[in-house]
């Protein structure tokens, strides 16, 4: 029996929204794979135990750092993409997979590194973005766009005021940037649109 | 062999320039700019993995590591702009600038490429390439168009480095092979969109482009400057010492 189920697909079948609606976007990502077999989903429930270990409020499918999952009756073979080339998390995101595969009872994992179509903060869901919020990270601001990310309006994750300003471009992750609310004076991590 | 000695030459610039950066971990002016720089040097040491990992499939032998650890200097086809040192933090300033236009332009153009993996590779790295550049060229604006020791500093480093940009846009045998097979790019079309992003920011910045030379360095060819081998011996001194060395 081979089961497939491809998020990829579903994120190419409905590019990401260019508005800034958390509604739309969540559509883009959301669309939970068609699971064709209960292997699929048990490992699925197993890979939403794997948080991402900087960011430990979110799974790897939140995150869309999975993007697909193929059983077998022997074995299972798992899509990942990395958020940015250099991420130092990936390595361990790969150990945390197998070793929760191999709690579930799956000990046959293959984990295999994709670059197409490459990582964006588009795949977020309004429930992941809502989840940064209460972790104290502001989600990125609106859909991807290149070029002028600081002149999109972030939101002050603690007291919400959209008058804040970018510290540094760069943060404590690789995902990160450092900002700064000017209404309750509290800096905090921007997850930076890509 | 010809796409892999390609692949070297878009590998080794952010692998050697990655570890250039590196070096201002704890030594940069500000904490910002300390934490920016490294995460900068981050994201170019995984394009560099995945740049050399997929050379060393093409050239059927080794991986990223044998090719990262393992090369001598002449080895090494990065261009000559990236292995300069640091310098002060005005020159790193002005060559990020004048590498991260050049990288901006280049992924732009080689998401076409008909190698899939590298036009994966070239999708990827654009969004890093960008956020590179623009980090690069507010920090040049700020000391072009800053204090007179600001000012100086930076028309210093443009002095020493604008020469260096040139080979960034000469063409050989491997590049036109490249180009023709459809998996790369004439280093020489990127130029002009290379000055469009250049030239206004340095006149916002209130810099003078130094006179035209015919100096032109070859890094990229295996001829490179005595800092390479330095860069080397600190970069490549674990698996040389402990052959295999893993943890």
């Amino acid at each position: 029996m081979v089961s497939a189920t491809e998020f990829a697909n579903t994120c190419e079948a409905a590019p990401p929204s260019r508005s800034s609606s958390d509604a739309q976007i969540s559509e883009v990502q959301a669309a939970p794979a068609v699971a064709r077999g209960d292997g699929v989903k048990r490992v699925q429930e197993l890979l939403m135990e794997v948080l991402d270990p900087e960011i430990p409020v979110l799974n790897v499918i939140e995150m869309g750092i999975v993007r697909s999952i193929v059983c077998t009756d022997e074995s299972v073979q798992i899509l990942i993409t990395p958020t940015y080339s250099g991420c130092p998390a990936m390595e361990m995101i790969e150990q945390d997979i197998r070793a929760a595969l191999a709690r579930g009872g799956f000990n046959q994992t293959e984990i295999k590194t994709v670059l197409s179509p490459a990582w964006t903060t588009d795949w977020l869901s309004a429930a992941a973005r809502e989840k940064l919020r209460e972790h104290g990270i502001a989600p990125p601001s609106g859909a991807a766009c290149m070029g002028s990310p600081q002149q999109t309006e972030v939101a002050c994750p603690r007291c919400g005021s959209r008058e804040t300003e970018e510290l540094s471009a760069f943060g404590s992750t690789a995902c990160q940037a450092l900002r700064r609310c000017r209404a309750c004076r509290e800096p905090f991590g921007y997850f930076k649109a890509i | 062999m010809q796409p892999a000695n390609y692949l070297l030459r878009l590998g080794d610039n952010p692998l050697i320039l990655g570890q250039r950066l590196a070096e201002w971990c704890g030594h940069a002016p500000v904490l910002e700019e300390d934490i920016a720089l490294t995460n900068i040097a981050l994201d170019l040491i995984g394009q560099a993995r995945l740049l050399l990992a997929h050379a060393a499939a093409l050239q059927g032998t080794g991986d990223e590591d044998s090719l990262a650890f393992l090369r001598d200097v002449e080895g090494f086809r990065n261009v000559t702009l990236v292995e300069l040192p640091n310098g002060d933090y005005a020159h790193t300033t002005v060559r990020n600038a004048l590498f991260f236009a050049y990288q901006c332009e280049l992924w732009q153009a080689l998401q076409a490429s008909h190698d899939a993996q590298l036009a994966a590779i070239a999708a990827k790295s654009l969004k890093e390439a960008n956020y590179h550049w623009r980090h690069s060229a507010d920090w040049l604006l700020r000391l072009g168009d800053g204090t007179e020791e600001s000012h100086a500093r930076a028309q210093a480093a443009l002095d020493e480095l604008w020469r260096y940009s040139r080979e960034l846009f000469t063409d050989d045998e491997v590049d036109a092979a490249a180009a023709r097979d459809g998996i790369g790019v004439l280093p020489s079309s990127l130029e002009s969109a290379w000055a469009a992003r250049i030239l206004p920011l340095m006149e916002q910045a209130t810099l003078t482009l130094p006179a035209a030379t015919t100096f032109c360095s070859r890094g990229k060819s295996g001829y490179h400057s005595e800092h390479l081998g330095y860069i080397l011996a600190e970069m490549q001194f674990m698996q040389r010492a402990y052959p295999g060395a893993k943890w």
